[in-house]
């Protein structure tokens, strides 16, 4: 079985966003860049699966400028196979990623898709969700755990009131959530093998996909401050406060 | 005009967030009906008709709507999507994991998370963990939307007299089944509906000194949250994770303990009205965004603080 993984490049996590002067964005030049957190779970456990002797190849897919190409070398270095870039200078929205990984599934036919749960750019928490409409496909989102049978896969989610386990046929769209597994690094040989991995490249037009974007981004702006609180100097002063100052006890 | 409000509920009782996602409805403007789907769910209908500002409610009851399994219920949504301007779920698990399949399959783009209705087709929300806020305008002709519920007060349960109007399932698509569900059972409020909320951190050390902050928080009648860190180190279950990719609070009172104040955590709580922060460690971030900060070993200051509260 193969394992289609969809890997985005974003700002790095640990990168304190910064908004543009002319509010059209958020800053992306000589900003460090990595692979969305959640894909790096979503590569890690479709690793899992294939040394389990469950899978034979892990294809990863990443639309996005020319440097996508090398988040998808992060995640052959860990150890994926090869990879597709598909190019796109501008912003794509989720239901167009969405509609360009049908495509490359139709191409591919894996057996499973493993994705982020989210991006941590966007926040959107949409594109699993919406490939797996587009392809008919059984869900499984926020997963925190996945026991893979032949024909279904058992499936622990993360919901709000706590966890969820169910049940889905195969092949079906998973999205992972941060406690599934830990991601591993990656070896310094298996960096230097990774550049010999294949990746290949198309374009949105290739795959037939107007990708057009639907919304419009009026403006983007930093979030109010919170003005400057005190320190104080006791457990005494701060239950005064509360109870007098901001009276909420 | 119509709006669509997806109702959340266990079948009996309607999820709090339901309440803020009529208030966004309201917010947009126009005749506010809402879908419960579920199985003997008559009471969750009756308590969905209850609610101030919905003119109706459509139900839909089958035994394969029992569990909110989205493949079975979105393309329930999808097929009424022609009569309505705008389909609203809360940001919930519950909202996140069926509205994007509705979305795709009305070919319409979701604005997840909105925080405030600018106009009919015009939301704003946050990216980035809350460091930046967008606002985008949808040219698609039905807006598929999630709602942030800590962003618009919640409409009232009571007083609301629509009528109820039963519809056919869209049947079981055969691809997904629920077994069980694990729900963390507390007599505490509910994380993102409570009025305070006491959170521990990486510096709690261990599962078992969370019982401190239970009792503080039963004294304040608060919820009891965790960071990330606390999570990730098995101290206390995934529900109570506050943060960027938990649940985002924004309680009179969030009092973070043993917290350092991560930016994805921040992006949980900062909208909180007054923020306390606890950590001994008086670099810690937390205290940048916090009103009131004590820098004190928490394992002084927690029992200290119980004492105090009496």
């Amino acid at each position: 079985m193969k394992i289609l993984v969809p890997v985005k490049r974003v700002i790095d996590y640990n990168v304190k966003v910064r908004v543009k002067p002319d509010q059209s964005g958020v800053e992306l030049t000589n900003v460090k860049m990595a692979m969305n957190p959640f894909d790096e779970i979503a590569v890690e456990q479709a690793l899992r699966i294939k040394e389990a002797g469950k899978a034979d190849e892990i294809v990863l897919v990443s639309v996005g400028p020319s440097q996508s190409q090398e988040t998808i070398r992060t995640g052959l270095a860990m150890g994926a196979d090869r990879g597709i870039h598909i190019e796109a200078d501008q912003d794509i929205e989720p239901l167009a990623v969405a509609k360009l990984l049908k495509a490359v599934v139709k191409k591919e036919s894996p057996g499973l898709v493993i994705c982020g749960k989210q991006a941590i750019d966007d926040d959107s928490n949409q594109t699993g969700q919406m490939l797996s409409a587009l392809l008919g496909w059984a869900q499984a989102t926020f997963a925190s755990s996945v026991d893979l049978g032949s024909e279904k896969a058992k499936i622990i989610r993360e919901v709000d009131g706590g966890l969820e386990h169910i049940e889905v046929v195969l092949p079906a769209v998973i999205t992972v959530d941060l406690r599934l597994n830990e991601p591993r690094y990656a070896s310094l040989p298996n960096i230097m093998k990774a550049k010999k991995k294949p990746i290949d490249s198309l374009s949105v037009d290739e795959l037939s996909v107007d990708a057009t974007p639907r919304l419009k981004v009026l403006k983007v702006e930093e979030p109010a401050a919170r003005s400057a609180g005190i320190k104080v100097r006791s457990v005494a002063e701060l239950v005064d406060k509360l109870k007098n100052e901001a009276k909420v006890i | 005009m119509s709006i669509l409000v997806i109702v959340e509920h266990d079948n009996g009782t309607v999820n709090a967030a339901t309440l803020n996602t009529v208030a966004a409805a309201q917010a947009i403007g126009g005749d506010i009906h809402a879908l419960v789907s579920g199985h003997n769910c008559s009471t969750a209908a009756e308590a969905a008709a209850a609610i101030a500002g919905i003119s109706k409610v459509i139900v839909s009851d089958a035994a394969e709507n029992a569990n909110g399994l989205a493949e079975n219920i979105a393309p329930l949504i999808a097929g009424m999507a022609d009569s309505y301007s705008h389909i609203l779920a809360p940001a919930t698990t519950y909202g996140k994991n069926i509205l994007p399949r509705v979305a795709a399959l009305s070919d319409t783009a979701q604005i997840s998370d909105i925080i405030a209705v600018i106009d009919k087709d015009t939301f704003q929300r946050p990216i980035y963990a809350g460091n930046a806020l967008a606002t985008v305008r949808s040219g698609d002709a039905l807006k598929i939307i999630t709602v942030r519920s800590t962003a618009f007060e919640a409409v009232a349960d009571t007083g609301g007299t629509a009528t109820i109007e039963q519809i056919d399932a869209a049947g079981d698509a055969g691809l997904s089944s629920f077994e069980k569900s694990e729900l963390s059972k507390s007599e505490r409020p509910e994380l993102t509906s409570a009025g305070i909320v006491v959170s521990g951190g990486r510096g709690m050390q261990d599962g078992s000194n969370f019982g401190m902050l239970e009792k503080i928080a039963d004294k304040l009648g608060a919820a009891v949250g965790a960071s990330r860190a606390a999570v990730d180190a098995g101290f206390v279950p995934n529900d109570y994770q506050v943060g960027q990719t938990g649940k985002v609070v924004a309680p009179d009172l969030y009092m973070a303990v043993g917290i350092s104040g991560a930016i994805q955590h921040l992006a949980g709580m900062k909208d909180s009205k007054v923020i306390v922060a606890i950590n001994k460690d008086d670099e810690a971030p937390i205290f940048q965004v916090a009103d009131y900060g004590l820098v004190a070993d928490l394992f002084d200051a927690v029992p200290e603080l119980d004492t105090e509260l009496g």
